[in-house]
């Protein structure tokens, strides 16, 4: 792999950019591999880049029925943050967002990570007193969270109107390091380090059956034909359900529709990420000018990545109460995603029922802001087959036995 | 837009006036049945992508719930029924298999 850098501009700008070359390569699939990472969006780019990374597995195949990134990865608000309430999943979140820091010097591909500052908003008093102890936790955690009041609030997003029609602002949960990166380039960076470390990255290869024997995995079969494997991991998201189904057993978990628009280009106008989850929307503008903007899951189950209008007017009326001065921009695009929910709205990052295959999914409508640290976590379940520190409180089993993360109603995160 | 008719009321009620309610048909586990039959009935779920069951609210109209049939690839209704029944009605079980040959039944 030819490394970037200002070197490589300057000669390549001197020949007419000839010399580039693919990013990563795209094999025909192999016989057989090591390791089968199901699904080559971001959190399985991931899983396979620190399988080679961390644990010197680097026999391994991701395969992919669409192209690269073309799921949830490319259809998210890019929104990074850690400041989750239970120990687990801010641990988790932590170290995505720690490793997305470094991550463009680690992958030698500019992610754009952009630790702008993110902001939740408090507008009710219960919200005000769950953010308070958020923050508290965050603090015995060792994550960066603090309490802002309305002054404060008004100073970092002075768009913002602090006495909305229906909820006032009380104050806010200020994360200063989190922000926003570049979707697309995170799962492109991880697939062009993935494919320099020899594995193989193969695109438009639909898995149709899972291949097992004796209660353990023996491969996949797919729409290029047999692929055997020692180890399997589903890394699938919004169609873990129908992966799952193939293995032979059942997941804690609904498919949904989640939307996101973006606005036609303004001037820059807000330079933090926002959310407000009691009348529900969040938004932050990008480097084009687009305010990018995402609201709820559509209640319902649904694989078709489109979503009901009415949430989007749902979305907008949130956010123009909160910022009166967007009201008549344009819509420019929508599109949805479908998200993955559990029972409790944590994680799933386990072992399966299936001996050797391992599934992670269930991030919901947060996963973007995991991938690191969730690839990280399924690299090391896969290479060792047992979960370590950070996935350990994630397994498919908590559900039996009652050990919810409970972040949907501790720490009112948007669904 | 989605556009159940609600068999309650017989109004061809459109998205804004209904509450999804999740899927059909769960058979209730309470105390007395073993961990998994309980796990099964709280979390599992069927989440196919194709043809699948579930309860509807028709919140802002009659207020009843009632039971739909349709399919999570393609938003196609194949209809509705009341929801005093433990399965789907034969005829409607006969008309999702005329249009979907490959379906494997609703179990």
């Amino acid at each position: 792999m030819r490394r970037y850098s200002v070197f490589a501009l300057a000669r390549e700008a001197l020949r007419y950019h000839s010399g580039w070359g693919r990013a990563w390569t795209s094999p025909e699939p192999k016989k057989h591999y090591d390791v089968i990472i199901v699904g080559a969006g971001g959190h399985g780019l991931a899983t396979a880049y620190y399988l080679g990374k961390n644990h010197g597995i680097r026999n391994v195949a991701v395969i992919e029925k669409g192209w690269l990134g073309g799921g949830n990865t490319g259809r998210n608000t890019t929104i990074i943050r850690s400041n989750y309430l239970q120990d687990s999943s801010s641990a988790i979140f932590e170290k995505a967002r720690s490793l997305y820091e470094n991550l463009s010097q680690d992958l030698n591909y500019n992610i754009m990570f952009s630790p702008r500052g993110l902001l939740m908003l408090a507008q009710t008093h219960h919200e005000v007193r769950g953010y308070k102890r958020t923050v508290h936790a965050n603090q015995l955690q060792g994550v960066a969270t603090e309490w802002l009041s309305p002054e404060q609030v008004k100073k970092v997003v002075p768009i913002i109107n602090l006495h909305g029609p229906r909820y006032p602002v009380l104050g806010g949960q200020w994360q200063a390091r989190g922000g926003t990166a570049r979707h697309d380039a995170v799962a492109w960076g991880y697939a062009r380090a993935c494919s320099d470390m020899g594995m193989d990255i193969i695109q438009n290869c639909e898995v149709t059956a899972v291949r097992q024997q004796n209660g353990v995995v023996t491969g996949v079969e797919t729409t290029r034909g047999e692929i055997g494997c020692n180890k399997l991991g589903i890394v699938v998201a919004g169609h873990s359900g129908v992966l799952a189904e193939m293995a032979g057993f059942r997941l804690p978990v609904e498919s949904m529709a989640l939307q996101a628009l973006v606005s036609e280009p303004i001037k820059p106008v807000i330079d933090i990420v926002v959310m407000a989850n009691t009348v529900h929307g969040y938004i932050s503008q990008s480097d084009k000018g687009e305010l990018v903007i995402g609201g709820g899951t559509d209640g319902f189950n649904n694989y078709t990545q489109r979503g009901s209008f009415h949430h989007v007017e749902e979305t907008l009326r949130a956010l123009v109460e909160t910022f009166p001065i967007i009201s008549r921009l344009k819509m420019l695009r929508q599109w949805g995603g479908i998200v993955d929910m559990t029972g409790d709205r944590s994680p799933i990052i386990s072992k399966t029922p299936l001996g050797n295959c391992f599934i992670n999914c269930g991030w919901g409508t947060g996963g973007f802001k995991a991938i690191p640290g969730s690839g990280w976590a399924m690299a090391e379940l896969v290479a060792k087959g047992a979960p370590g520190a950070l996935a350990s409180e994630f397994d498919m089993w908590r559900f039996k036995e009652g050990r919810f993360i409970d972040e949907s109603v501790a720490a009112g995160v948007a669904h | 837009m989605l556009i159940l008719e609600c068999p309650c009321c017989g109004v061809k009620a459109e998205e804004t006036e209904l509450a999804p309610g999740g899927e059909a048909h769960l058979k209730r586990f309470g105390p007395g049945s073993s961990d998994e039959e309980f796990e099964a009935y709280m979390f599992a779920r069927k989440n196919p992508k194709g043809v699948h069951f579930e309860r509807w609210r028709h919140a802002y109209g009659c207020g009843k719930w009632f039971l739909a049939a349709r399919c999570t690839a393609t938003l196609e209704v194949f209809g509705t029924y009341p929801a005093q029944t433990t399965e789907p009605p034969a005829e409607l079980i006969a008309k999702i298999k005329a249009k979907r040959p490959d379906w494997k039944g609703w179990k």
